[in-house]
């Protein structure tokens, strides 16, 4: 192995601090005492305390986590439907369009998706709340369930729905006895994936939200156009704790099960 | 191509299993005219092939042949691209894999690396809804034939190759199907075992009907289980025929260097001239060769020496009174008991050459090779002979038999039972004789380098064109 150069250190410590430095100030502030937001004036958990009696804060915490849930968990059924046909369909007339759009929403700027979401939502007369946030995020989220989820079923042995075909399944009963077991950790992990992508988005909420339905990141935004308090910087700090264990588990889950499974996997296939 | 003679025993009352001979019997599987190509590959090229009930029906060929497609045809997996595959009559076309009452017991075993080997192959009894008690029973039954019962609760990756291989058949007969399909079903399996599966399947065959196909890269394993066995290449059927027939008379040079080991001769045939048949070797002493002694008929014990009648008389006349009776004791090495003495017969006999047929023009300055079962219809024509190792003799003296060859051994495999002899003929043909092996090493007299005449009959071989 090569020596640990110079260089090497100084650009590995560059690129974590630029990545890292502001959240860690951000989470420092939280902790001051101050009102002011840039001057340090002792330790405390006060800003932590008062958020805690914010209303409107818990509210919109609650409507997010609302949201997160139902948007995350009707993406993952949908993603993984269409991740089901787009891999195992067999081949239909226009499957490799398919699969590629199924990328696009990844790299569409947010504020197309946003906008064209809200022109829907007026379009059809649908009353703009909860559910339209719901329906949007589901858009969004479900792509990276059907990617996640399709990656995984391309590295699935075919033969095992057969299998289960073979010896008098119905397909249905195919997927669900067999192939869903087998899916099963990327599935969750997609469903934490779109969690925490439906927790933290700003745009395309702010775009498709109503009356009695503001997120989070929305109160945030509009807080911190006030003025930045430390409370913002307590539940900013709160939110970056959630989003890392729940990126953290999802990536330790899809890790720990896929790698479990190569093994079985590959066992269970001939050991030539 | 060459067609070999092979009558077929076509004699009603005989317990024989032979369907395929009966033309009142309805095939189970029929393809008809199938082709399927995956894009422009051609991996079943119009096959029209009829598979009867209760046959153990054996797939030979060599990798990429189109074996597993077939199977997958056959389970549901792939559609014919033209073509018609019938199951007792009835187009399955459309039919889907799980409704059909075919098991298919996979090359990559596909076991439910989830489920543990219970379930794994309770997996198909519970789709038919069957009730608990039931299907505890026969998991258990298949469990007990497969020995897998210590193994019951283990999920697939904690067991062995072989003990994989033997869940994933477990699981394929559990259902009891009429027609199983095995893609390779014991090749992880160490010799022993896989025999006594081979038995077991050929056992449970028997008890249940089912209709086996099976696909093996091990011809003796098609030889031993298989009351049919199709060698396959490129998609095409070369030949189907029982073991026998496909061993004894392959009807091509294809099939013949597939199946087992063979010695192949090429050469121009001639129509046998019948009169100037028998001296072919033209050295040899066929004629003057003495009667074998076959005298000692008597019901005593021939290894007991027995004075004749003139020493019989001189002893109990002049001999025994003077010096006393003679105590018996053999004095000379017993004689050949009767079977020795059959055998030694059946050896020395004039060899019987059968009329008509062949003689094969094979190398210059040597005489003609006779092949009696040749077909005439090759007069002329360029042929291969094609000689079992078995049905070679080897000898350092000049045998007395219709086909000789001489040569120079080159390397000898020993393999335990038998002796293989690799012999370089004048021509620089390399042939294989193969010798039981009935005498200890030290009493074998053919070594490295030895000049020897490899030896066979004028039946031995099989004529074909390529
Ligand atoms: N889905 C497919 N698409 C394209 N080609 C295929 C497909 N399945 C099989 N083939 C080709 O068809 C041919 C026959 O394949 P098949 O699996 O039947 O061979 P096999 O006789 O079972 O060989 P082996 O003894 O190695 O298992 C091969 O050349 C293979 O590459
Ligand atoms: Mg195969």
């Amino acid at each position: 192995m090569r020596q640990f150069s110079w260089f090497n250190a100084t650009s590995l410590t560059l690129g974590f601090a630029f990545l890292y430095l502001p959240m860690i100030i951000l989470v420092i502030y939280s902790f001051n005492e101050s009102r002011l937001v840039t001057v340090w004036a002792g330790f405390s958990t006060k800003w932590y305390g008062e958020l805690l009696q914010n209303e409107e804060f818990l509210d919109a915490a609650w409507v997010t986590v609302k949201v997160a849930f139902f948007s995350s968990t009707l993406a993952t059924v949908l993603g993984t439907m269409a991740a089901q046909v787009l891999v195992r369909g067999g081949r239909f007339p226009g499957r490799t369009l398919f699969s590629g759009m199924i990328y696009a929403p990844l790299v569409m700027p947010e504020v197309i998706t946003g906008l064209s979401l809200l022109l829907l939502f007026i379009g059809i007369g649908l009353d703009r709340g909860v559910l339209t946030v719901v329906l949007a995020h589901t858009t969004f989220s479900m792509c990276f369930v059907s990617v996640v989820v399709s990656s995984r079923l391309t590295s699935f042995d075919r033969s095992l729905e057969e299998a289960a075909l073979d010896l008098g399944a119905s397909p249905f009963d195919a997927f669900r006895l067999v192939t869903l077991p087998i899916i099963a950790p990327a599935v969750i992990s997609s469903w934490l994936l779109a969690f925490t992508l439906s927790l933290d988005d700003l745009v395309i909420a702010s775009f498709t939200t109503g009356p009695g339905a503001t997120t989070l990141p929305i109160k945030v935004f509009s807080a911190v156009r006030l003025g930045v308090s430390p409370e913002i910087n307590a539940l900013s700090t709160i939110m970056i704790g959630i989003v890392t264990v729940g990126v953290i588990t999802a990536s330790l889950v899809s890790k720990r099960t896929a790698l479990q499974q190569a093994r079985a996997e590959q066992a269970a296939a001939r050991t030539a | 191509m060459a067609q070999s003679k092979v009558k077929p025993k076509q004699s009603p009352s005989t317990a024989a299993f032979e369907p395929w001979n009966d033309p009142n019997e309805k095939p189970l599987i029929q393809f008809k005219g199938v082709t399927k190509r995956f894009g422009d590959f051609t991996a079943i090229d119009n096959l029209t092939l009829d598979i009867f009930e209760r046959e153990f029906f054996a797939l030979l060929g060599p990798s990429g042949c189109g074996k597993t497609t077939m199977m997958r045809m056959l389970a549901g997996f792939e559609t014919p691209t033209e073509g018609q595959i019938l199951l007792s009559g009835r187009d399955i076309g459309d039919v889907p894999p799980n409704k059909r009452a075919v098991n298919m017991m996979f090359q990559s075993y596909a076991l439910f690396p989830h489920l543990s080997v219970w379930d794994n192959i309770a997996f198909g009894l519970r789709r038919e809804k069957r009730d608990k008690d039931s299907i505890a029973s026969r998991v258990d039954e298949m469990l007990r034939l497969t020995r897998l019962e210590k193994f019951a609760n283990r999920k697939p990756h904690q067991i062995s190759g072989g003990q994989r291989q033997r869940v994933a058949l477990a699981r394929s007969l559990a259902k009891a199907p009429k027609l199983l399909l095995l893609d390779e079903p014991l090749g992880a399996l160490d010799r022993k075992l896989r025999e006594e599966t081979q038995f077991e399947l050929m056992d449970i065959q028997e008890t249940t009907g089912t209709t086996f196909v099976i696909v093996t890269h091990d011809q003796e394993e098609a030889m031993t289980v298989a009351s049919r066995v199709a060698v396959m290449d490129e998609g095409k059927m070369v030949q189907v025929a029982t073991p026998q027939t496909i061993y004894e008379a392959p009807n091509s040079v294809y099939v013949a260097s597939f199946i087992g080991d063979v010695n192949l001769i090429r050469g121009t045939a001639n129509l046998r001239n019948v009169a100037t048949a028998a001296p072919a070797a033209p050295e040899s002493e066929s004629e003057t060769k003495p009667e074998p002694v076959t005298k000692i008929e008597t019901d005593e014990d021939p290894r007991k020496p027995q004075p004749n009648d003139y020493g019989k008389w001189l002893h109990d006349r002049l001999l025994a009174p003077i010096l006393g009776q003679r105590v018996d004791e053999p004095k000379a090495l017993p004689a050949p008991t009767k079977a020795e003495l059959a055998a030694a017969a059946e050896l020395q006999a004039p060899v019987d050459v059968p009329e008509g047929g062949l003689t094969i023009d094979w190398a210059e300055n040597t005489p003609a090779l006779i092949a009696a079962n040749g077909d005439p219809e090759f007069d002329g024509n360029e042929v291969v002979l094609a000689l079992r190792p078995e049905k070679m003799g080897i000898a350092k003296t000049k045998p007395d038999a219709p086909n000789v060859m001489r040569g120079k051994v080159i390397d000898i495999a020993y393999l335990g039972n038998i002796s293989t002899y690799h012999v370089e003929l004048k021509t620089g043909t390399m042939v294989k004789a193969q010798v039981a092996n009935t005498r200890r090493v030290s009493r074998r007299n053919i070594t490295w380098e030895d000049e020897v005449w490899v030896s066979f009959s004028a039946t031995a071989g099989v004529v074909l064109t390529e």
